[in-house]
């Protein structure tokens, strides 16, 4: 295994200086540099000529200039731009930018995606299924710089006008609550009659849940409030229990209840602490509620459902911790939304400029301005996860290890989450691997319709100027990610599927 | 009732006598077909792709006829390119709801998509827009599928040094983002016509067809019929094109199409950005950059070509899983 990881790192490290020659060569042709001295005033035309040229080395040829590059990059020193400014000061706000952009995105549409996956092979065939797949390919086709537009249109300056008066119309409950009960309904397995109620019930759910939020101005003060927190934890434990171990045990119900219940005595214990946070301390309370919860489920579990207890509680404790930030965070909409003047879905960059408040409120900015890119990247990428799943999945489910797992009894939920998902996530793993490779590069559109000056300025502003050095910056983050996935997701999958033979 | 002979040709194996008397008893008949008949069948059997197969050729067929192709002129009679006055402040004409529900009936009127602020008929120019996204995804999804599938062959079958040689190379295209290679080649070959454009387009994105032919072709050449041809002398250029590609074909076909689907909306969003094609040429992309401003006071102008670039790149994507499941033999679901 060492010496199949040493050769891969080998290999890339070659793949990657290859690539960065045809990188640096290309971008030294993309335009002239000099074009706008050039048309500068006698006088002043030659000094600023002679300054350019000093200062990119343009008198030298290309491949002293890209071995320069190199034995910069190599210290650290990702060279100065046309104007003399230093890249490396450029790339650091913009990868900032970047990254803020794409993990979140990321993150949602694997969870989302999987998740829609794995429904849709479980029912394969329904009209559920059918729908999926139907809308997975309208998503594959969509052209992201146009459902970027849309979105900005529709969802942000439409709903901020919605918001100012807050009421939901009644056909669109009436929508709302159709597709919840079609959902539901073809989610249910079993005869008509349970299909039927299933559909009714949820239906029927959503649409008294919207008609009291939008007659109690929910959306304009919104909140979860104890009681609801309260609910959401317990369904919650009841939830990842039945997921990790199935109800018929106790222990690890039990210990998933406790960590429950000690997450609705904390959403009143730590008051104080949440009024105005830091970042530490958020980070720090998670931790403590992993930490807390593994030990509880290590006790209460027992030798013999310590295995499942552990992860059951403490999937339990970040969720019900979640609910709380969630609760905490809505409870300051009112004053975000009254401080950036009734507008708190933004269009435009990273964040509302010299904008000061609360944690929640700045975390609420942040929010606001990555909800409709995030929405965007998700709505692109949702579907690649969410056909891969389904294909993984219904070729795992066709063999015989898990038929025999039916005939010997096992409960179906020990079937698909032991034995089928286990198995069929593990091509999707190295498609994620390639999929975060992919997508640092494939942000910059998204980033020029939303207006965020991330990693794709520093590519538009070096093929605007002729200037190698940005670019640069631009492929050695951007071809650095490739290059380090596709090789993280070849020894990953080595690593999980011992069918593979490393010779 | 009919049931469908082995994909490889009933008549050659042994066991299809004993099978054939076997329906015969049953009442049954045997019909023999051909590995092309039962694509097609089974292509045509798809849904998806035989809506997707009508809607692509209503989009060419629209595309084309309209303003017509080089000096071939379209029943059309606007100019993309002409200016005029601005009617009734560029409102779309077209409609299709009949008088009795309310609508103006089934008409297109003066300007079906609208005009633009400069007067310019909208409906020519979508047009126009769609031909040359149609005609740069053609050449590029070609040109891809051409070179990635000679190199695929070539890596796979040589084995040794000529695939590390070309698998390298193919490594290092992909580590290269496609926007970063194909913005820079398209901002080089800018202003020499969306032939040239497309082409290198292509060169950018052969890497995973490569991938996928020589991962085929890996497979193919331990065969025991190439083992035969290699016996008997067979040059190695005759037993590549002969006997291993013809059975790589489903394989590249469906690659090809989707890499086409995939060329549309890599040209449009290029373009939108301004790495693409350049004015005077327009294409999907470029007109919904040009008019991305107009969405609040004409989102016509906006709407339309976003509407074409979908139903392209739908219909392809839904004709490749067509392709897709009629070329795969252990696709059980469409049988009859």
């Amino acid at each position: 295994m060492l010496v199949f990881i040493a050769r891969r790192l080998f290999v890339s490290i070659w793949v990657f200086l290859a690539s960065s020659v045809i990188v640096f060569f290309l971008s030294t042709q993309v335009r002239d540099p000099l074009a706008e001295a050039r048309a500068l005033p006698d006088g002043a035309r030659e000094n600023a000529i002679a300054e350019i040229t000093e200062r990119m080395h343009l008198d030298d040829p290309i491949l002293v200039r890209y071995f320069r590059w190199l034995g910069d990059a190599l210290a650290g020193d990702l060279g100065t731009n046309r104007q003399g400014q230093s890249v490396n000061t450029m790339l650091e706000s913009a990868f900032s930018a970047t990254v803020q952009l794409i993990v979140g995105a990321t993150v949602l549409s694997i969870v989302v995606g999987i998740s829609i996956g794995v429904i849709s092979a479980l029912r394969q065939y329904t009209a559920l299924d059918q729908t999926v797949t139907f809308v997975a390919f309208i998503c594959f086709s969509l052209p992201l710089f146009w459902v970027g537009t849309l979105l900005k249109q529709f969802l942000a300056i439409d709903f901020n006008d919605w918001l100012a008066d807050p009421e939901i119309s009644p056909l669109f409950i009436g929508g709302i609550s159709l597709l919840t009960g079609l959902f539901c309904g073809s989610v249910v397995l079993g005869d008509r009659r349970s299909r039927l109620v299933a559909f009714a019930s949820s239906a029927a759910a959503m649409a008294v849940l919207l008609a009291v939020l939008s007659a109690t101005e929910w959306f304009a003060d919104p909140g979860l409030g104890p009681v609801v927190v309260a609910i959401t934890a317990v369904a919650g434990a009841i939830g990842f229990t039945t997921l990790v171990s199935g109800l018929e045990w106790q222990p690890p119900l039990r210990a998933a209840l406790i960590a429950a219940a000690i997450g609705i005595v904390a959403y009143f214990a730590l008051d104080p602490v949440l009024d105005n946070p830091q970042l530490p301390t958020i980070i720090g309370l998670a931790l403590l509620t992993a930490a807390v919860c593994f030990g509880l489920g290590w006790y209460v579990g027992g030798d013999l459902y310590r295995r499942n207890a552990i992860p059951a509680t403490v999937l339990t404790g970040l969720f019900a911790g979640a609910v709380i930030f969630t609760d905490r965070m809505l409870q300051s909409f009112a004053d975000y939304s009254e401080s950036v003047g009734g507008r708190p879905v933004s269009t435009v960059g990273a964040e509302t400029p010299n904008y000061e408040g609360t944690f929640w409120e700045s975390g609420l900015d942040s929010f606001g301005h990555l909800a409709l890119p995030t929405l965007a990247l998700v709505l692109i990428s949702l579907a690649t996860y969410t056909r891969y799943t389904r294909a993984s999945m219904l070729e795992v489910m066709n063999q015989d290890y898990v038929r025999t797992g039916r005939a010997k009894g096992l409960s179906e939920r020990a079937v698909v989450t032991r034995h089928v998902l286990r198995n069929g996530l593990i091509p999707i793993t190295t498609l994620i691997a390639y999929d975060i490779g992919t997508i640092v590069g494939g942000a910059v559109v998204t980033e020029q319709v939303f207006g965020w000056s991330a990693m794709g300025s520093l590519l538009f502003t070096g093929i605007e100027q002729g200037d190698p050095m940005p670019i640069m910056a631009f492929f050695v983050v951007s071809g650095g990610a490739i290059v380090v996935f596709n090789m993280i997701a070849d020894i990953a999958y080595a690593f999980l599927d011992p069918r593979i033979r490393l010779s | 009732m009919t049931q469908n002979a082995q994909p490889a040709g009933a008549e050659k194996t042994p066991a299809a006598p004993a099978a054939a008397q076997d329906a015969a008893a049953q009442g049954m008949s045997i019909v023999a077909r051909s590995q092309g008949q039962l694509v097609r069948r089974r292509f045509f059997r798809h849904r998806g792709a035989l809506a997707g197969m009508i809607l692509f050729f209503i989009v060419v067929a629209l595309a084309v006829s309209t303003i017509g192709a080089g000096p071939i002129p379209g029943w059309w009679d606007k100019d993309p390119m002409a200016t005029g006055q601005v009617v009734d402040a560029g409102r779309p004409t077209l409609s299709v709801l009949p008088e009795f529900l309310g609508g103006g009936g089934l008409h297109l009127g003066e300007h079906p998509f609208g005009q633009d602020n400069i007067g310019r008929d909208y409906f020519a120019l979508t047009m126009r827009g769609t031909q040359v996204s149609l005609v740069i995804a053609l050449i590029t999804g070609l040109v891809a599928t051409f070179v990635g599938t000679l190199l695929g062959a070539v890596a796979g079958y040589f084995r040794g040094w000529a695939e590390s040689v070309l698998m390298r190379i193919t490594d290092v295209m992909i580590a290269i983002p496609t926007l970063l290679i194909a913005g820079l080649i398209g901002v080089i070959v800018a202003g020499r016509g969306i032939v040239i454009f497309a082409v290198f387009l292509g060169l950018c994105l052969w890497t995973q067809i490569a991938r996928l032919v020589r991962g085929e072709v890996l497979s193919l050449r331990e065969k025991e019929y190439v083992e035969a041809a290699r016996s008997v002398g067979t040059r190695s250029r005759r037993i590549i094109f002969k006997h291993i590609l013809p059975n790589t074909m489903g394989v590249i076909i469906v690659s090809a199409t989707l890499m086409i689907a995939s060329a549309v909306l890599t040209e449009t969003a290029l373009s939108f950005l301004g790495l693409g094609v350049q004015a005077p040429d327009t294409s999907l992309g470029r007109l919904i950059s040009d008019y991305r401003t107009a969405l609040t006071v004409r989102p016509w102008l906006f709407y339309w070509p976003g509407a074409f670039i979908i139903a392209i790149a739908l219909s392809i994507n839904f004709i490749g899983d067509g392709l897709r499941d009629a070329f795969d033999p252990r696709q059980t679901r469409v049988r009859d």
